[in-house]
């Protein structure tokens, strides 16, 4: 079989993710939106733009402040199903500066809680979380490389020879039209070099693959996109997204 | 009151006698019986057809009363000038009525200010308006709460002495009824004198409507004086009779359009009044396509520019158009000229609904209005002949008045808040004085409260971030001037889809986006976006009655250029879907059980009852006809409710879940107004017929109870309900100051927001408001619930062995419409296999090289 076919192998014990080969790496994609690296038994998440609920507030709208806890027990659940070693936030874990501050006890603690059963804790920095995360466990940096893959915030960077580049940022979304209709949700878009996760908070929505930021970042016929059904994840080809050019 | 006999002395004063004199016109009994109403103090309802000079019966109350008035100046309460309202829902309604009285109040000397106030009026003169009221007030609801809001209110509204509700039977119903109701209670409040009056269309519940009028504060409903001209001449109304054959589905009525021609040919003016926008667009051009005399015939509907809109309707005004395509835009009593015949295409959907539009033909109630009923399929017939005969038994079959929407609610406690500080108590009393929300409780009404104050959640993390805020005193008021200026900016209870300008520019400056084409660009009007988003650049479509070429979008412009020919997708927009009302779906029911009443239908029809007679069963009135069958390698289970396309949905998401559980492995369905059709491997027959499945099971009413939870959480139509909510209650802003230009960046989507509340906090008041919205509105669950009652015990299974006559029409129309489902894994999992067949395929390819 070559080796392209094991794109959509399924992993056995993992009926509702999709494996992704890349740069010889061989990744997971959790239906949750969240990247799991089996051999470096590393996890990886974006954009969990934590307190977003409370950000709004200070503008008088006041959304259900319940996102933050939402975010974070999907975390735990992923944690509890892949049991990782190594975590990476991919950059805008808060949804503003002061964010931090507002994190209600009990929410902050759990965090602790998740990177203290961690070996490493990395809290990439983001547009939105410039500077290091206050009062939480874990190392602030800019980037991150690890064997062939670079990770960091926002994607678009230089990618050498044998590497791929893992990023966040842009939320990414499909829209797949079929013979039933058609249907939007939350997608890793990924080619050959460069793989975008979707964004992972409750409140952080997704922008579609068909808006223009994604259009010089992969290869036209090569973007394929694991679709984070509600079932599973589906691995779609380029063709059936709506509006990739 | 009916049959106008000898006037008693006239109660009107000189000038005004003199005015109906010198037209050579009298005054009209229910006119002077208004006038009688009025100056006694008494609230009156006005139930009349069009044509009886309604609003004049409406205005001339007030216009004698200002004759012997010496006008305040504006200054303390009490003092200003302001004594009527007239209240109407349409923006054009107000502007033509204002027209209307100038004439009278300018010919009689009576130096009146007589002014309108809509969205469209320029804000400059709006702040006049404030400073300087005009006497006379045409408005819309939404400027009615925006202005009871100000903190000048008091000294605005506290000399009104009359407010008028135009077209009350059309603004109740809706969520702009309930905003309404609450101003009306505040103007109570604001001027205790004023005296209110109704005018409305013929409708099935006059006492409800008359109710709604007057103040509910005592324990036994209190209703206005009702004032109704009966009468009016029959119309005049024929299903079409075609030569050509009548098509067994479809909305299009293509086999009808050439004897449509004719029709306008041979009349004055005629209006094509369709169901949606999309049939609108299709018809226009089909009607061209065949317009061999090119008659001016024109295109009106929601979508279309407003400039495109007002020139159609000045053109309609000139009687210089033949006929106008329209939808329900032009539903209301607006006089544009001589409409002599009026062609409904498609089924009528409601007799209310029908006579209304066929009362816009011919304004004069003594000449008889002209209709003609193009039925678009088979069982429309059925549809449009049970319309026919409740016109002529003049039944009518309007909606009940809901009770009050807590998200209306909200957001007027806000309002409130922003004119002036309010006591609990007091505000709950003033709310529960007005119809909708007689029956609210204390309890309901501090949620309320809370979730405006801080959004009401059980964790209370937002007190610093209140938005109102409870004084020293004990009143509540609003927390910063910031929230009023939010409020203000979000009034009202319109919520559209989301919607992108639709911009003409040539190819060639789409392909360069260049901001100076798109300054250049004609609007052509405007589209859901989600429309937009199933097409890709190069598709084309129809809009505005010409085929466009979509090229893509920039900001919030979809861009698209003129192309020739090509087969367009036609914009399937949101709007216009109305469901089939209980009482014609009875009728119906009722006719098909009859089979001596098929002698009204045209033969095609009569044939094919016969037919499904013999090789099936006919639907009962009051039963429930299951029929099933295998056809191809799959098994169906057609059912025949008529319980309105919505109610069906519903009922079909619930359905093929326990057929899920009874292993029958359903695999999809469809629903139309009458009919619900589901497909799958299993045989139903057998399951039926063996007691696997039985059918009294399958129907229970207990399908309302944890089903529907289970299933509601999922759905997109609770999700798109609690988006309005949302909106109206304002949870979340239509529109922010200051950032309208990057208004995508500051809202968070509805769905998202929908998840976590549903997971966190599932009894949140706004959860409970959706849910009330839904047993109505796009669920239709109070009709699923009524029809389960009414079939329980009265199931008839057929096992057919072959398709039934009558299972035709939605046979044909499985692979034409959208699948109704949520399981929309299923298009995710098509594209993957169309992924892996193609690797499979190259893999093949591959090896063959090697």
């Amino acid at each position: 079989m070559s080796a392209w076919l094991s794109q959509i192998a399924k992993e056995p014990d993992e009926e509702t993710s999709a494996s992704i080969r890349l740069a010889g790496v061989h990744l997971v994609a959790d239906r949750s939106g969240a990247l799991y690296w089996p051999e470096e038994k590393m996890l990886i998440v974006a954009d969990l733009h934590l307190e977003k609920g409370s950000s709004f507030a200070r503008f008088r709208q006041h959304l259900p402040p319940y996102d933050t806890k939402a975010t974070l027990r999907q975390l735990g659940r992923v944690i509890e199903t892949y049991e990782p070693e190594r975590v990476i936030a991919l950059g805008d874990s808060v949804h503003d500066r002061s964010a931090w501050d507002r994190l209600d006890e009990t929410d902050r603690s759990e965090i602790e809680t998740f990177a203290e059963r961690m070996r490493d804790w990395f809290w990439v920095a983001g547009n939105h979380d410039p500077d290091p995360p206050a009062g939480v466990p874990g190392r602030a940096v800019d980037s991150l490389a690890i064997g062939p893959l670079l990770f960091k915030h926002e994607p678009g960077g230089v990618i050498g020879e044998g590497q791929a580049e893992i990023a966040g940022h842009l939320h990414p979304a499909a829209r797949v039209i079929g013979r039933g209709g058609s249907t939007r949700r939350p997608a890793f878009a990924y080619d050959q070099t460069r793989l975008i996760l979707p964004a992972f908070g409750a409140y952080a929505g997704g922008l579609c693959l068909s808006a223009e930021p994604f259009g010089p970042l992969f290869a036209k016929t090569s973007l394929r996109a694991a679709v984070c059904g509600r079932s599973r994840v589906f691995t779609v080809p380029a063709k059936s997204i709506l509006g990739w050019r | 009151m009916n049959a106008p006999t000898a006037l008693p002395t006239t109660p009107l004063p000189e000038s005004f006698q003199t005015w109906f004199d010198a037209k050579g016109w009298s005054p009209r009994p229910h006119q002077l019986a208004l006038l009688e109403r009025a100056e006694a103090g008494q609230d009156c309802l006005l139930i009349a057809p069009t044509g009886a000079g309604k609003t004049l019966a409406g205005f001339l109350p007030s216009l004698v009363d200002l004759a012997g008035r010496k006008r305040p100046r504006m200054g303390a309460v009490g003092n200003s000038p302001l004594h009527t309202l007239y209240i109407s829902p349409l923006k054009a309604l107000a502007v033509d009525v204002a027209r209307n009285l100038t004439m009278p109040a300018e010919e009689m000397g009576m130096g009146l200010k007589i002014e309108t106030r809509t969205g469209d009026t320029p804000a400059s003169r709006r702040q006049r308006q404030k400073r300087s009221p005009p006497d006379i007030l045409l408005t819309t609801p939404e400027q009615i709460a925006l202005l009871l809001s100000h903190v000048d209110a008091g000294r605005l509204f506290g000399n009104v002495k009359r407010v008028i509700f135009d077209e009350l039977h059309a603004l109740v119903t809706s969520k702009r009824g309930d905003l309404l109701a609450l101003g009306l209670a505040r103007l109570r409040q604001l001027s205790p004198d004023l005296v209110a009056t109704g005018l409305s269309a013929t409708v099935a519940d006059p006492d409800a409507l008359a109710g709604w009028l007057v103040p509910q504060n005592s324990d036994r409903p209190s209703t206005a004086d009702i004032v109704t001209v009966s009468g009016g001449a029959q119309p005049d109304i024929t299903i079409l009779k075609s030569e050509e054959r009548m098509p067994w589905a479809g909305h299009m009525a293509r086999y009808a359009y050439a004897d449509v021609i004719k029709a306008i040919a041979a009349h004055g003016t005629t209006l094509i009044f369709v169901n949606t926008r999309a049939q609108a667009e299709l018809v226009f051009r089909e009607l061209w396509s065949i317009n061999e005399e090119s008659l001016p015939i024109a295109l009106h509907h929601g979508s279309l520019d407003v400039g495109q809109r007002r020139k159609v309707e000045e053109a309609m005004a000139r009687n210089a158009l033949r006929g106008v395509v329209a939808t329900s835009t032009l539903d209301l009593g607006i006089d544009w000229g001589d409409v002599d015949l009026v062609i409904h295409v498609g089924a009528p959907k409601g007799a209310s609904r029908l006579a209304q539009r066929i009362g816009r033909s011919n304004h004069r109630m003594d000449e008889p209005s002209k209709a003609i009923l193009v039925p678009a399929n088979r069982f429309e017939v059925l549809e449009c002949q049970a319309a026919l005969n409740a016109n002529y038994a003049r039944a009518q079959d309007t909606p009940p008045i809901r009770d009050g929407a807590l998200d209306v609610l909200s957001q007027h406690v806000l309002g409130m808040a922003c004119a002036d500080a309010f006591d609990e108590s007091d505000l709950y009393e003033e709310v529960r004085s007005t119809y909708p929300y007689r029956l609210l409780t204390r309890e309901a009404f501090e949620r309320v409260v809370q979730f405006v104050a801080t959004g009401g959640y059980a964790l209370k993390s937002y007190e610093r971030y209140a938005r109102i805020r409870q004084r020293k005193d004990g009143l509540w008021r609003v927390a910063n001037p910031m929230v009023a200026q939010q409020y203000r900016l979000n009034v009202g209870t319109i919520v559209e889809m989301p919607v992108l300008t639709v911009r003409l520019v040539s190819a060639k400056q789409a392909a360069q986006r260049s901001k100076n084409a798109l300054r250049g660009g004609r609007i052509l009007g405007q589209v859901e976006e989600y429309f937009l988003e199933t097409l890709v650049p190069g598709d084309s479509f129809l809009f505005g009655g010409e085929v466009v070429r979509f090229e893509g979008i920039h900001e919030d412009n979809a861009l698209v250029s003129r192309t020739e020919g090509g087969d367009p997708k036609i914009p399937s927009y949101a709007g216009g879907k109305f469901p089939l009302s209980t009482y014609l779906a009875d009728e119906v029911r009722a006719m098909l059980a009859e089979p001596k009443r098929w002698n009204e239908l045209p033969d095609q029809v009569a044939d094919w009852l016969r037919i499904q007679k013999d090789k099936s069963a006919l639907p009962g009135r009051d039963g429930l006809l299951v029929e099933t069958f295998p056809r191809g390698n799959r098994h169906y289970m057609i059912c025949y409710p008529f319980e309105g396309r919505l109610a069906h949905q519903t009922l079909g998401m619930l359905l093929t879940r326990r057929m899920e559980r009874a292993r029958a492995k359903p695999l999809g369905f469809i629903a139309t107004d009458y009919v619900l059709g589901v497909w799958g491997l299993a045989d139903f027959g057998k399951l039926i017929a063996e007691g696997r499945m039985p059918l009294d099971e399958l129907f229970e009413q207990s399908m309302l109870g944890d089903d529907l939870e289970e299933w509601m959480g999922e759905s997109y139509l609770l999700k798109r309900t609690f988006r309005a909510c949302a909106l109206i209650s304002g949870l979340i802003e239509k529109r922010h100051p200051g950032q309208e230009k990057s208004g995508r960046q500051v809202t968070v989507s509805t769905d998202l927001i929908y998840d976590v509340l549903r997971q966190h906090e599932p009894d949140h008041i706004l959860m409970q408001a959706t849910w009330a919205d839904a047993a109505t509105g796009l669920l239709d669950i109070a009709r699923i619930g009524s029809m389960l009652q009414r079939i329980d015990g009265r199931i008839s299974h057929q096992r057919l062995e072959r398709i039934s006559p009558l299972a035709v029409p939605i046979m044909m129309q499985i692979g034409k419409e959208p699948v109704f489902g949520e399981a929309r894994d299923q298009v995710l999992e098509e594209a993957e296999r169309l992924d892996e067949d193609a690797l499979l395929a190259e893999a093949m390819i591959d090896e063959e090289l090697r």
